[in-house]
């Protein structure tokens, strides 16, 4: 059971925050600040956590697209870190991306083709020059995508299709690892089902493990087998679906899942809100003690100042790992057991098949097109790629006006 | 309490109908004229509203429930927009003949809007303060100090901590949340009998989502409000709307009071929809999508604009336009609403 | 019903390639329409094959002198008249065009070479290189293109009767590019940071692709538009300086005949005789703007905001 495919191991990424007119390190943004967890074998590890909290970084670091300050991943039984140049290529056939953003994430200048086959142009000894060509047609298929269309351009398909793409490149070289970093939060609710649909049928055909990270508790709870909330670049609880979301022990959790709207009108006014003051504070200056205790509701003094292990704290049935020193479960969301309940396909489908990729659109743009883009811009984790932090408003949601000069 | 926080309006010249009638949208259309072609964003939305009602205006991307929204404030570019017929009334009143000059005049003191993006749809130049008040120099005539007092008030209503202290302050120091309720401030400063929130809480995280859907609910019930609240979201329209249209390719495919909609609904499309949201509040759930996209508005098919994606869709259905009818106590524009409702 | 459905998602035959329509291919169809890009197209067309064969154009000989027959004014003979030295001024201005061109042509082809390469490395790679190649890119941008060249030339003068003539134009094409490469590299430099942090450059590296490989397949391709209307435009400068420099006698200097050295010949009878000025002048004027309307049609075509 319990076989390990990647172990993360006390993480940290720090970004120096430059200033002054000598551009010196003036301070770090605490990005990822200690983390730690494990993957099994075939299993989806969710990642929930608002903007800034780290879980984007956190992606991008064990992919290793950013070196970490400090920690070790070990990825089946490799320590991922301390691999060079071609051990390291060769590894990343066996840990793979998919990124939010259906715009930015494809080569606009790139055929579908070109895209889904550039995988085997890097590693070109995992298929023959002669077959690639039937390779990606097979992987499109298994993407539910028209495998006619593999001379179109990115900007021919919709964001949905889009997605499907990054999923065929991320699963062409069959690796056993899929990190998804907010895959399905800038398409529209009836195409995320279909994508979601489709990871999951990825998964079983191909045995693969994801790292599902989302700001979105509802899809998060669908896909996982075990879920990781995050907060200021922590983890502050971490369990199997059923307790954080039926006995979530870290007042965090708790008020993450009271926020979240259910699509049930007759319980409004019925479930218990927590409504949480403040915002979260900058990663850059972190409180004290446990990083919640600024905006808790239970928050004692001795929060300021005890910093709260991630450890196994009972939660009612069990115990699963809180980082709370005043851990106790709550129950927030009442939760109805639907494995029975049958799809009525009269109105909705399970089948992951794009039937629009079939049709004779002749390429014509759907709808969806341009509110994506837009909408995947404003959507989700701002938390940026690369070379930044010396803008700090973009990755902090809030720090006291105060400290902020106006003039920048 | 209400006195309290109101401002020295003067009284409106205008007075909802009998009814409690505030806005009433009258079989418009909206086309977008471009190089690809005629986009028909609205065809024939029809809708009204009362005082102190939440309507939801629930759709996709490119369902037109946007263009709905610019189009009752006015503020849509045309061209390339253009509105080929309809009407929106707003207290009995015309809003698409009458003069410019009238027309600004509510916008503002009898109908205001929300955005999406708070950050872009600020003046990043300008102390938020200064924002704020400005409603107050333009339509009230109001010198800068007393406009200024009156943007501190709001800013305390709106609860934003130390409201005194960063009147002066400027949009990009405050977080997203806090830049939207300085856009909800700016809204609400003129006391207006309509309030359009477009995707009010979309670029938020669920935490600050939860405030401030909890503070436009506030206000509402204190003022008074008609509120149309645009939006993908069907968790956020079960929690606060009373009443919800459900906008596809430009048409309203369906219409009820929101327990109705939720737990009997009445078109295949909203059936699927709700068949495609993941549940914070089930598990073991089979996710189904409706599968294919919404159309290309420059080609809707013929007959029933939703008959591609449809799993019902019989030949009638690719050939004849389904009318927008009541069925029960709800409306739906289905050829077999009565099969979806009953089934 | 899902039967049927799945009957309705076979593929279709003849579906194949859609219309593939890439960037290049859409600024192309827009080009097309724009009556700018033709007007300019057919003007450097005309000027490039001046320079390449003035025998089309002239069957005169350039460097003949008629020392009988100076300062003509244009007549069926000669038709833009004859200059003070007796030289047909029509003969000379086309064969005139070819130092122009090339000077122009190839100083836009090494600028957008060096500039783009350095400023692909700068913004690629960042860090420390990134700020020293950047301090060097901001010296040489601060000297100006004409007192560089100018400074440069005099430095090392010509030789007009040893110097052979691709030296000399060499030598200006030289100078050109050292004081021009910078502001190519800022822009360059400029567009690789905006393409960078694109997903599909991180999807990429993820993949183990080599440094080389994502400049070559993914930025490349995403940042070179703006550096080639900028080299298109700047074509245009080029030419003036050249012949600024020949005009003050360190470019390109008699017997080689080049449109500076006309308007610096025609000065000393500018008042009387303005009609020895006004030809190469216009011809140079023409020179310039066909490339700076080139550089702006092709602008318009890559830029989609202004489509």
């Amino acid at each position: 059971m319990a076989d390990v495919i990647l172990k993360a191991d006390n993480l940290y990424k720090h970004y120096p925050i430059k200033g002054g007119v000598l551009r010196t390190t003036v301070g770090h943004v605490k990005a990822v600040d200690g983390v730690s967890f494990e993957l099994q074998r075939g299993e989806t590890l969710g990642i929930v956590g608002e903007s800034g909290c780290g879980k984007s970084t956190l992606g991008r670091v064990l992919m290793r697209l950013e070196e970490p300050t400090s920690g070790t991943v070990n990825f089946d039984g490799v320590d991922m870190y301390s691999q060079g140049g071609s051990a390291m290529r060769k590894l990343r056939r066996d840990i793979q991306i998919v990124f939010q953003d259906p715009y930015t994430s494809l080569n606009p200048r790139k055929t579908v083709g070109d895209i889904i086959g550039e995988p085997f142009e890097i590693h070109p000894d995992v298929v023959p020059k002669g077959g690639r060509k039937k390779a990606v047609q097979e992987l499109l298929e298994m993407v539910g995508l028209n495998p006619e269309h593999i001379n179109r351009y990115p900007h021919q398909f919709s964001g949905g299709q889009r997605q499907r793409i990054g999923i065929a490149r991320g699963i062409a070289l069959r690796p056993k690892v899929l990190i998804c970093d907010e895959p399905v939060s800038a398409l529209d609710v009836s195409v995320q089902a279909q994508v979601i649909n489709l990871m999951e049928k990825l998964q079983d055909e191909l045995g693969l493990s994801y790292i599902f990270i989302a700001h979105d508790l509802s899809v998060v709870r669908h896909i996982s087998d075990r879920v990781g909330v995050m907060y200021l670049g922590r983890m502050v609880e971490l369990g199997t679906e059923e307790e954080i979301y039926q006995r979530p022990t870290h007042p965090y959790t708790q008020a993450l899942l009271s926020a979240v709207p259910v699509p049930d009108p007759t319980m409004r006014g019925k479930r218990e809100q927590i409504v949480l003051t403040g915002d979260v504070p900058s990663p850059a200056n972190p409180p004290s003690g446990c990083r919640f205790h600024t905006r808790c509701f239970k928050a004692q003094d001795r929060c300021k100042v005890d910093d709260p292990e991630l450890v196994n704290r009972p939660d009612g049935a069990g115990e699963h790992r809180s980082a709370c020193l005043f851990a106790e479960p709550r129950v927030i969301v009442e939760t109805v057991d639907v494995s029975d309940v049958e799809v009525d396909t009269r109105f909705a489908t399970t089948d992951v098949v794009d039937i629009d990729a079939f049709g004779d659109d002749e390429g014509v743009l759907p709808a969806d097109a341009t509110t994506v883009q837009q909408r995947s811009q404003v959507v989700g984790e701002s938390e940026g790629p690369l070379d930044r932090p010396t803008d700090t408003t973009r990755l902090v949601d809030d720090e006291p006006a105060e400290h902020r000069d106006p003039r920048v | 309490m209400t006195t309290t926080t109101k401002s020295v309006a003067p009284a409106s010249e205008y007075k909802p109908g009998a009814d409690g009638r505030l806005l009433q949208v009258d079989d418009l259309y909206v086309e977008f004229h471009t190089a690809e072609g005629v986009a028909k964003a609205i065809n024939g939305v029809s809708f009204d509203l009362r005082q102190g009602e939440t309507l939801a205006i629930l759709g996709e991307s490119g369902s037109g429930k946007s263009v709905t929204a610019q189009a009752i404030m006015g503020i849509l570019d045309m061209p390339p927009a253009v509105i080929p017929s309809g009407a929106i009334r707003y207290c009995g009143q015309d809003l698409l003949t009458m003069p410019d000059e009238q027309r600004r005049k509510i916008r503002g003191p009898e109908i205001s809007m929300i955005f999406q993006d708070a950050l872009s749809s600020l003046n990043p130049t300008f102390p938020v303060g200064w924002q704020i008040g400005e409603m107050f120099r333009q339509h009230r005539g109001m010198n800068k100090s007393d406009a200024y007092a009156q943007a501190v008030r709001l800013m305390e209503r709106v609860a934003i901590p130390g409201a005194k202290d960063r009147v002066k302050n400027y949009p990009h120091q405050f977080s997203g949340g806090m830049r939207q309720r300085i856009m909800i401030a700016m809204a609400i400063a003129l006391d207006p009998a309509v309030l359009i929130a477009d995707e009010p809480t979309t670029a938020l995280d669920v935490t600050v989502q939860a405030q401030i859907m909890a503070l436009l609910a506030e206000l509402q019930e204190e003022r008074q409000m008609g509120l149309i609240l645009i939006t993908h979201d069907l968790g956020v329209v079960a929690d606060v709307a009373d009443r919800a249209s459900v906008m596809y390719a430009g048409r309203i495919v369906a219409q009820a009071g929101i327990e109705d909609l939720y737990a009997r609904p009445a078109h295949p499309y909203t059936r699927g929809l709700l068949e495609s949201i993941p549940r914070l509040d089930q598990k073991g759930q089979t996710l189904a999508a409706i599968g294919g996209l919404p159309p290309n508005l420059t080609r809707i098919p013929p007959g029933c604009t939703f008959n591609p994606r449809c799993r019902m869709a019989q030949d009638i259905c690719r050939t004849e336009e389904p009318a927008l009818r009541v069925i029960g106590n709800q409306e739906s524009r289905c050829h077999f609403a009565e099969e979806v409702l009953n089934g | 019903m899902t039967d049927s459905l799945a009957v309705s998602v076979q593929p279709t035959a003849g579906d194949d390639v859609g219309e593939a329509r890439s960037l290049a291919q859409d600024a192309w169809r827009s080009l097309r329409k724009n009556k700018l890009f033709w007007i300019s197209v057919a003007l450097i067309t005309v000027f490039v094959l001046m320079a390449i064969w003035p025998s089309l154009f002239t069957r005169t000989d350039p460097t003949f002198g008629d020392i009988n027959n100076v300062r003509a004014t244009p007549s069926g003979d000669a038709w833009f008249g004859t200059d003070t030295q007796g030289y047909d001024i029509f003969a000379r201005t086309i064969y005139g065009a070819r130092a122009s061109i090339i000077v122009g042509i190839l100083t836009s082809l090494t600028t957008l070479l060096v500039g783009g390469a350095i400023g692909i490395i700068a913004g690629f790679y960042g860090g420390w290189i990134d700020a020293v190649v950047s301090r060097i890119t901001d010296i040489f941008f601060a000297i100006p293109l004409l007192l560089g060249g100018i400074l440069f030339m005099s430095s090392f003068p010509n030789n007009p009767q040893s110097t052979p003539y691709f030296v000399i134009v060499g030598k200006v094409v030289l100078t050109l590019t050292i004081f021009g490469w910078p502001s190519i590299a800022r822009l360059m430099r400029s567009s690789v940071l905006q393409v960078k942090p694109n997903e599909y450059v991180l999807a990429a590296r993820a993949l183990g692709a080599s440094p080389w490989r994502i400049i070559r397949s993914h930025i490349l391709p995403n940042a070179l538009a703006p550096a080639i209307v900028v080299s298109t435009i700047n074509l245009g400068a080029y030419i003036v300086a050249e012949a600024t420099l020949s005009f003050l006698g360190i470019g390109l200097t008699p017997p080689a005949i080049s449109w500076g050295v006309a308007i610096s010949d025609a000065l000393v009878a500018v008042r009387t005789y303005p009609h020895i000025l006004l030809f190469p002048s216009l011809f140079l004027s023409l020179a310039v703007l066909a490339f700076i309307l080139l550089g702006d049609a092709v602008r318009d075509a890559f830029d989609p905001k202004s489509r």
